[in-house]
């Protein structure tokens, strides 16, 4: 691939990229969220186009307009989120879409998938139907589907981040095996370790560009770290230090299935505090979500998960800030949303579409306002006079941009949508106040309206709780920041003193003690 | 007992053709609530095509009336098919509401035409298509006779027999072809198909308007066999094209089990000739039964939730890929 | 070196982001404006006829006369009433489908309590006993699919489509048993000679009552959906379930209760066709309007103020039909094929309503 670039929108989420695909060579495409590698693999199986540049096989330039043209190049992709139809069997997913010659033969399809599982080492039941399978087995048809379609090169994205620790170590056997065989695999991944265990080669994104590639064997998770997350950038967001500080939430031994029977969430402890701002960092899908969602009433925790509340009192101890507190707590698991809201906990969650929750989006700003609090008022006519004026005050407050207060949500865009989020969940006066991708997809300025009312929050005594996906941002705001990894808590450690690195290592799961704080 | 089954199977072809038809449509993801429509489409287009053939030539063949009505009512029904996909499919129209008109426009049409066919011909009950209401009924009396088994089963018109093998050949069709697995896939899961290279939008419209095809013959061999080629403006046809829409959820999507069902269904609409005691007031009662027993197999199988038989993952949602 | 371009397609579809009011309102008008084109053609290629006196002869038809301009009010009520009945339950997303039997429903309990308490009860009582059984009747049948699809999933569109069909068995028994004379398979119209349990007129007019109750009905309804509390609810459970848990609403208990008021005003419009309309039941009573209605609650997009507006076109359509069919000797069914024609072209218009077509541009460059 010579000088690939593809833009969406305003955003460059490649730039101008080299990168070398060799034959018998397992490589590693590393780099943060965001960082472009899902998009610049996505350009070489088909799924976007890109804006500029060319693509290469062998000595001959290609292209690669759809997923057909790239099965036919014998590229193919696995992704994260399995392409897969549940009442059918391995096999007939497999063959799905294909245009042999002759009539359907189930059998001699089975054979041939039995003897790619032969040769590579999978271990898959032709005949098993997709929704009795496990998320490993899942991965194996997808894999065996590429193989199945001829492909000598595999794109792998995120491959292990589904997976156990046991099921992981069989795929990259696997993986060997193709190697072996002279296939050209690429993974894409951020997990250090993984690199180092698996690849030949990496190469690494940060923020669309090309840093650089090494050979696996010249290089060390240390390096790797710093091309990857780069030199820490000064940001220049406030951190004002609150006195009194005390707990406002007791997270004890937190576990949280996903549908899937995976642990989301394994025994997450910690406590949040007033006047503090606690980060949340990690990977995506480490846990975040689960975890805010546990927190506010959406999630069904595990037994002998704990989440104590433990409200605001005159006479709290001044400097007895981190220090369990001998009054009750008041247990928030087994609560419905509603009344852990009323009792004053409160959620932001922005997901990836950012409407998906928290937001109507057919509705305007003022039905918007009211998602939480129509109930309140006697009768059965919603009160919309108080939204109103809430809205004309987030409106103003937050310089959301919308052509009136009744215009849907949807039609606004990402960062006023936010902006309406952010602001409602502020305005109900929580003593909690969680967030998640707060700033996601918002410019500069728009960043630090949002950065600035909530160190507004914590000033005034509230629990902020900010996911985060920017490290910097995470550095620079958070008090004290929470690294989640695979579900587990990797390390909490101070906002003023750690350092890029450490969070970053804490992340991908290098170094497992951290230091307390 | 032997004209009790011989009954339920003349009245289950009907439903089955109709069933047979829907479960091809629903398969590719798409509800048609048209069926009752589509039905009077082909028993209408099969009875005036008939009747405009033999009262313009003074000897009809049978064979031509048979070939002729038969590729009307499936190309007149397929047309009604094709209304709602372009609405559906191309315009993205709601496949509900989309349906539910085309059952109203089916019904119109149908007896508008009907209607006018019986003052042509002189008043309800008039219409002469006689030899092809006859070609329709012809069976093959040697087979016919042998004793109650050949009453039973073998004294029909052919478009009983057709409609069993359609029901086998759409079983080996959905679950043995590679067309069939690719119409599957979609139904359950478009964007899956799409990525797989099968283009959705050309299946779902060929699925939706055979199918339709399919139903609407349902229609035909109403009018043809079994009101023996006239016209009434009634409602039966409108009754059993929901009956085979039931017949669909009974059948949990699979044609060997409409096979049976229709038939089932047959038995349960005319039993309460059968059953000593009952009053003219009891048998309405007793002729819910089908449409109770479609109920609770549809409660039934949403609570065993047994992936095989969901509905199609897919059903009545538009799919279109959106715009990269 | 060529340099391979990406083929724009030939029309490419474009999601609008929003459309004014009157561009929207004239999409429709022109599509009521194609369908007439098409049912013209429609009824001159099988008539020979002058579409332009054919309309004539619908408006003749439907309004042309006091009595007949009440007829046509009057039905256009009852079809109202349906459609404001499905609202909150489209507006759910829940796809109430059986409205039919919820008026059979509603209709039979109706007609029973005018033949069983007509005698003991005077009017008005029985017009308030009436009245409440029939939304307690509609209320339970449209309340039995909720249930299951709250608690099981289970598919509601089949579900209220097969109570359909044991909605109008039950009439048919409930006509069998009421049968009067014996033997004619109808009832008959109750009570002639007393008209107890009929509605009064007011205002010196039969069916002022009807267009008071249903007008009451559609005016609070709008405010149902549009300001109350559980109106709200409707809205954001009908928009994402998700959305809903996290703003607390429970949400099986709004989907039973929006059903339960979905199915109580059918109910009510049975009520109204029998006791207010029709004064007998029959398997059509509901007649397909039970049908018709979802099409137009579809299509007014849950403000019962523009279903006034679609009741009332497609009565007076059918109106029309009828009477160019007595004319000009055609059958009724003509109607039903005009009715057919003018959903076809108003659902086709939504299209273009929500979507904008952009045509590739012939410029230099498109191609290699």
């Amino acid at each position: 691939m010579r000088g690939i670039t593809k833009t969406f929108g305003p955003v460059v989420a490649n730039h101008n990229i080299d990168l070398d695909i060799r034959e018998g060579e397992i490589l590693s495409l590393l780099g943060e969220n965001g960082s472009g590698k899902t998009t610049l693999m996505n350009m070489l199986s088909g799924i976007y186009f890109p804006d500029g540049g060319q693509i290469f096989l062998g000595d001959r330039e290609v292209t690669i307009r759809s997923p057909k043209d790239a099965f036919d190049l014998g590229i193919g992709m696995i992704h994260q989120h399995f392409k897969l139809v549940d009442v059918l069997t391995a096999t007939e997913n497999i063959v799905l879409g294909l245009k042999e010659e002759g009539k359907l033969n189930l059998k001699a399809a089975a054979e041939k998938i039995s003897a790619i599982c032969q040769r590579y080492g999978f271990s898959v039941d032709p005949n098993q139907k997709v929704y009795n399978m496990s998320v490993s087995q899942k991965q194996t048809v997808e894999i065996v589907k590429v193989l199945y379609r001829g492909a000598n090169v595999l794109i792998l994205d995120e491959p292990t981040a589904v997976l156990t620790p046991q099921e992981t170590n069989r795929l990259f056997d696997v993986l060997r095996n193709m190697r072996a065989d002279g296939k050209s695999i690429v993974i894409i991944t951020h997990k250090l370790h993984e690199v180092m265990a698996i690849s030949d080669r990496v190469a690494v994104l940060r923020k669309g560009e090309f840093i650089g590639e090494v050979a696996t064997k010249d290089t060390d998770p240390q390096k790797l770290t710093d091309m990857m997350v780069g030199r820490a950038v000064s940001l220049n967001i406030d951190r004002p230090l609150v006195e009194h500080r005390p707990i406002r939430l007791e997270v004890k031994n937190l576990t949280v299935k996903s549908p899937d029977g995976v642990k989301a969430l394994d025994n997450v402890s910690f406590t949040a505090c007033g006047g503090e701002i606690l980060g949340i960092a990690g990977i995506s899908g480490s846990g975040q979500k689960e975890l805010l969602e546990a927190i506010a009433g959406l999630q069904h925790p595990l037994e002998g998960s704990h989440v104590i509340y433990y409200p605001p009192t005159s006479d709290e101890p001044i400097a007895g800030h981190h220090v369990p507190v001998d009054k009750k707590g008041e247990e928030l698991l087994g609560k419905d949303p509603l009344q852990i809201h009323k009792i004053g906990v409160s959620m932001a969650f922005v997901p990836e579409d950012r409407l998906g929750m928290g937001l109507v989006g057919s509705m305007g700003m003022i039905d918007n306002m009211m998602l939480k609090s129509y109930r309140e008022g006697r009768g059965p006519i919603a009160d919309r006079k108080a939204p109103k004026v809430l809205a004309e005050q987030v409106r103003k407050e937050l310089e959301v941009s919308t052509p009136s207060l009744t215009t849907p949500v949807r039609r606004l865009s990402g960062g006023n949508v936010q902006k309406v989020l952010v602001g409602r969940e502020i305005a109900s006066a929580p003593t909690v106040l969680m967030t998640a991708y707060a700033v996601r997809g918002l410019d500069i300025n728009t960043s630090y309206t949002i950065y600035h009312l909530l160190n507004e929050q914590k000033a005034k005594g509230v629990a902020v709780i900010f996911v985060g996906e920017d490290l910097d941002v995470l550095l620079e705001l958070c008090d004290r920041i929470l690294v989640l990894c695979a579900g587990k808590v990797n390390g909490i450690v101070d906002g003023r003193n750690t350092t890029k690195e450490e969070v970053g290592l804490l992340m991908t799961n290098l170094r497992k003690e951290a230091q307390r704080v | 007992m032997i004209q009790l089954l011989q009954s339920a199977i003349v009245f289950g072809t009907v439903i089955l053709f109709g069933a047979l038809g829907e479960i091809l449509t629903e398969k590719s993801g798409s509800l048609n609530l048209g069926v009752p429509g589509i039905m009077y489409l082909g028993g209408i287009a099969g009875l005036a095509s008939a009747f405009a053939y033999e009262s313009s030539t003074p000897d009809p063949n049978p064979l031509v009336c048979l070939l002729l009505s038969l590729v009307c009512a499936f190309l007149a029904s397929m047309l009604g098919g094709l209304l709602f996909s372009f609405l559906t499919i191309t315009l993205r129209a709601n496949q509900n509401v989309t349906g539910l008109t085309l059952t109203i426009f089916g019904g119109g049409i149908a007896n508008f035409f009907g209607g006018s066919l019986n003052k042509l011909a002189g008043g309800v009950g008039q219409i002469s298509v006689a030899v092809t209401s006859g070609a329709y009924r012809t069976n093959i009396p040697a087979l016919a006779n042998l004793g109650w088994f050949g009453r039973i089963f073998l004294s029909h018109g052919f478009m009983v027999y057709l409609a069993i093998i359609m029901a086998i050949v759409l079983h080996w069709f959905l679950t043995r072809t590679r067309t069939g697995l690719n119409l599957r896939s979609i139904g359950e899961s478009p964007a899956t198909a799409d990525a797989a290279g099968i283009n959705v939008t050309r299946y779902k419209y060929l699925a939706t308007c055979i199918g339709a095809g399919i139903s609407g013959l349902g229609g035909l061999y109403y009018t043809m066999d079994y009101i023996k080629g006239t016209w009434a403006s009634e409602g039966t046809i409108e009754a059993l094209g929901w009956l085979a829409v039931a017949l669909v959820i009974f059948a949990v999507w699979r044609p060997l089990n409409a096979l049976w069902g229709s038939y089932l269904f047959g038995v349960l609409t005319w039993l309460y000739l059968y059953i000593p005691g009952l009053n003219r007031r009891s048998l309405e009662l007793f002729r819910m039964l089908p449409y109770v027993v479609t109920i609770i197999v549809l409660i039934v199988v949403s609570l065993r939730r047994k992936p095989e038989n969901q509905p199609p993952a897919h059903l009545g949602l538009p799919y279109f890929r959106e715009e990269r | 070196m060529s340099t391979v371009r990406h083929n724009e397609p030939f029309v490419r579809l474009v999601k609008r982001d929003g459309i004014s009011r009157p561009k929207s309102w004239g999409i429709r008008i022109v599509a009521v404006l194609l369908a007439l084109l098409i049912s013209g053609l429609f009824i001159y290629s099988v008539t020979n006829l002058n579409p332009a006196d054919v309309y004539k002869a619908m408006y003749e038809g439907a309004l042309g006369t006091s009595r007949r301009q009440w007829i046509t009010i009057r039905d256009a009520m009852v079809l109202l009433c349906i459609s404001v009945g499905l609202a909150p339950a489209f507006k759910m997303r829940f796809w109430n489908i059986g409205a039919e039997g919820q008026i059979l429903i509603g209709g039979c309990v109706t007609a029973w309590c005018m033949l069983y308490l007509g005698a003991s009860l005077p009017t008005p009582a029985l017009i308030i006993l009436m009245a409440v059984m029939s939304l307690v009747a509609g209320a339970l049948w449209g309340i039995l699919p909720a249930i299951f699809k709250a608690r099981w999933g289970t598919n509601e569109t089949l579900f209220t489509l097969m109570m359909n069909y044991v909605a109008i068995q039950i009439t048919s028994y409930c006509v069998a048993l009421w049968e009067n004379p014996s033997g004619s398979n109808t009832v008959g119209i109750i009570n002639q000679q007393t008209k107890v349990g009929w509605f009064p007129a007011i205002f010196g007019q039969s069916y002022a009552l009807n267009v008071v109750i249903v007008l009451a009905l559609t005016v609070g309804m709008f405010a149902y959906l549009k300001y109350s509390k559980q109106g709200y609810e409707i809205a954001v459970v009908g928009e994402s379930h998700n959305t809903a848990r996290y703003a607390g609403i429970k949400l099986s208990r709004v989907i039973i209760r929006t059903m339960a008021i979905s199915g109580a005003i059918c109910g009510l419009a049975g009520f109204l066709a029998v006791s207010g309309v029709d004064h007998t039941i029959s398997t059509n009573t509901a007649g397909g309007r039970g049908f018709t209605a979802i099409i137009v609650a579809w299509l007014a997009q849950f403000n019962t103020f523009i279903m006034v507006l679609i009741s009332f076109l497609l009565v007076f359509l059918q109106k029309g039909a009828t009477e160019i069919a007595s004319q000009f000797n055609l059958n009724d069914f003509a109607s039903e094929v005009i009715t057919g024609i003018i959903l076809f072209c108003i659902i086709g218009s939504e299209f273009f309503i929500n979507y904008k077509l952009i045509f590739r541009k012939k410029k230099g460059g498109g191609k290699v």
